[in-house]
């Protein structure tokens, strides 16, 4: 068990710091934690004061109507803000005992342990499927032709694709339908071996076939990852998620164990929206 | 019918209306347009037409390999002048090409600060700049400096004028590449030059190699920089510190010449140099798009066979 000393990211340059917790968190039962994550985009908050524990080897949906802040919350879990010119993260978010926003830290390393797969497929357009699948080992030095060769096999039957391509390996990504393409990122994220992944919304260009793979692997997946998945659609939410995060207006309204949440949730809010009555 | 219903009807009614005026109008661009490009075609088929038409009849064996013969005497050819401008537009882009690439990948992908906003519009006006400014600039550091004309002068002339022009269409087509690939890279954890130069670059090439070309063909058919650099010589090649020749400034000189046969000889030197700069363009793009598949491809893979 580690003790933390907490130190809120950004304290000269927000008004609003985060308020310090007079108790040490107790990380060994969680894999990741958020604690008031604020994001802004030129001073309008899309994502306000958002706390959420992610559980080692469970599967966390965050549901919520369009532009309720779902993915920029997920992107700030990999720092992914950083590319945006206009975009504030306040607040912290710890992996294991590490604050990711700490400036002392490397954010290359840390996303090395956090793979991502995006809601539109973005298989690198001039690579081959196995260079793809590749690519975050081979651009960051691992040259070993023996393991690459095992870890494409390995990625690939994970996203349920190795039956599709491995007769033609070599073949160019572009080439690949819509649904195998987000499929071979499934495997390319996968490839560098993560230990946190997050999904953004990664069935929507799925057909119904590969979206229940997907799901499949998602599940399978879980007792080696921790898993972060966004999603629109609850019924996929019920079948994957061991918790369920419910965010509206860039608010996280309620976060809890999934069948409780769709059952007998705590806001009223939350029940209209897993009702159906809006969203 | 209620008033939603009757509403809609109306705006359907409105696009039925005024049909053969609008296929009309339809027609009249489509005319206007290909007129333009008819008339922008006219002068420069008709210089292709004359330059062949004139040319061919000068070039021969002796005349793409001899050196100039003495003046009017239609002896002689223009061996040096294509040797040195196949040395020039080499070492000019040896040196403009990577400054123009690595200029053009730091304003797109380090680009958004007050200093690159500075270089890029420097950049613009120095693209614009007459290229005898730049070639008086570089008489004034180089030749008047080292005391003589010399081929390292031109080179360094040329380049200035190249590497705004790769630096820009760089720019440009990196800024093309969607930012879900850098995003995709940043999250497998790579480092940002290795997006940029195994991800974005290649993902960019074709854009990229399009305004290398572009920048060649310019310098390809400068001459008043040469001018000032390399001055031009009748001898081949001897060494990196001595004036050479190159097409524009032979062409230019032939023009000159009250003789109709160095005239003639003229015409032939400039279809060369035209025919260089196709060969140029036509050659490099080939290889690139037909890399994999193509005559050099398959010379690649053969090999591998072979070795194999």
């Amino acid at each position: 068990m580690t003790a933390l000393t907490i130190n809120p990211i950004n304290m000269e340059s927000s008004p609003v710091a985060a308020p310090e917790r007079r108790t040490p968190i107790d990380i060994s039962k969680y894999k990741m934690i958020a604690e008031n994550v604020t994001v802004s985009y030129g001073g309008i908050d899309a994502v306000r004061n958002v706390t959420m524990k992610f559980k080692e080897n469970s599967v966390t949906a965050l549901i919520g109507p369009s532009g309720c802040g779902k993915t920029t919350f997920l992107r700030c879990l990999n720092r992914m803000h950083d590319m945006t010119k206009n975009a504030k993260v306040k607040g912290k978010v710890m992996l294991d005992d590490i604050d990711l926003y700490s400036k002392a830290i490397d954010p290359i390393y840390h996303r090395r342990k956090v793979g991502m797969v995006f809601q539109k497929p973005n298989p690198f357009p001039t690579m081959s499927v196995y260079d793809n699948v590749t690519s975050g080992l081979r651009l960051n030095g691992v040259k070993d032709k023996k393991i690459l060769d095992e870890i494409v096999e390995d990625s690939l039957k994970m996203a349920y694709l190795w039956d599709e391509v491995k007769n033609d390996l070599k073949k160019s990504a572009v080439e690949l339908s819509g649904g195998q393409q987000q499929r071979l990122c499934i495997a390319r994220a996968l490839a560098i071996q993560p230990e946190v992944l997050l999904m953004d919304e990664p069935a929507s260009a799925l057909d119904p076939i590969a979206t229940q793979k997907i799901e499949e692997t998602i599940i399978e997946l879980k007792n080696d990852y921790t898993i972060i998945i966004v999603t629109h659609n609850m019924q996929q939410a019920i079948r994957v998620s061991d918790y369920t995060g419910f965010m509206y207006l860039g608010d996280l309204v309620e976060f809890g164990e999934t069948k409780k949440l769709f059952t007998d949730p705590k806001e009223e809010l939350t029940a209209k929206y897993v009702q159906g009555h809006f969203g | 019918m209620n008033p939603i219903q009757q509403r809609r009807q109306e705006y359907r009614s409105l696009f039925k209306q005024n049909v053969a005026k609008r296929l009309l109008v339809d027609k009249v661009v489509k005319i206007i347009v290909f007129s333009c490009v008819i008339i922008a075609i006219i002068p420069l088929g008709s210089i292709l037409i004359e330059v062949f038409k004139n040319g061919l009849t000068a070039i021969s064996i002796e005349f793409l390999t001899e050196t100039p013969g003495s003046a009017g005497s239609g002896e002689g050819g223009i061996g040096p002048a294509i040797q040195g401008t196949l040395i020039i537009i080499g070492l000019s882009s040896i040196i403009g090409v990577p400054i123009g690439v690595m200029s053009g990948v730091f304003l797109s992908e380090y680009g958004d600060n007050a200093l690159a906003r500075f270089i890029r519009f420097f950049n613009d006006v120095f693209m614009e700049f007459p290229s005898i400014i730049l070639g008086i600039f570089a008489f004034l550091i180089i030749v008047l400096v080292l005391g003589h004309f010399s081929v390292w002068a031109g080179a360094f002339a040329l380049s200035l004028i190249m590497f705004p022009i790769v630096a820009r269409t760089t720019e440009e087509s990196l800024k093309m590449v969607p930012m879900t690939y850098r995003e995709a890279g940043t999250a497998l954890g790579l480092k940002k030059w290795v997006i940029t130069f195994r991800i974005v670059i290649s993902a960019a090439k074709s854009g990229m190699i399009t305004g290398i070309l572009l920048s060649v063909s310019r310098i390809g058919g400068e001459t008043a920089p040469l001018i000032m650099t390399v001055l031009g010589s009748s001898q081949f090649f001897s060494s990196m510190d001595t004036p050479m020749d190159a097409l524009p400034l032979r062409i230019w000189r032939l023009s000159l010449l009250p003789y109709d046969s160095a005239q003639l000889q003229g015409w032939g030197a400039a279809l060369v140099l035209i025919m260089i700069i196709l060969g140029i363009n036509l050659g490099v793009r080939y290889y690139f798009t037909n890399k994999k598949n193509g005559f050099f491809g398959q010379l690649i893979k053969q090999r591998k066979k072979i070795t194999k």
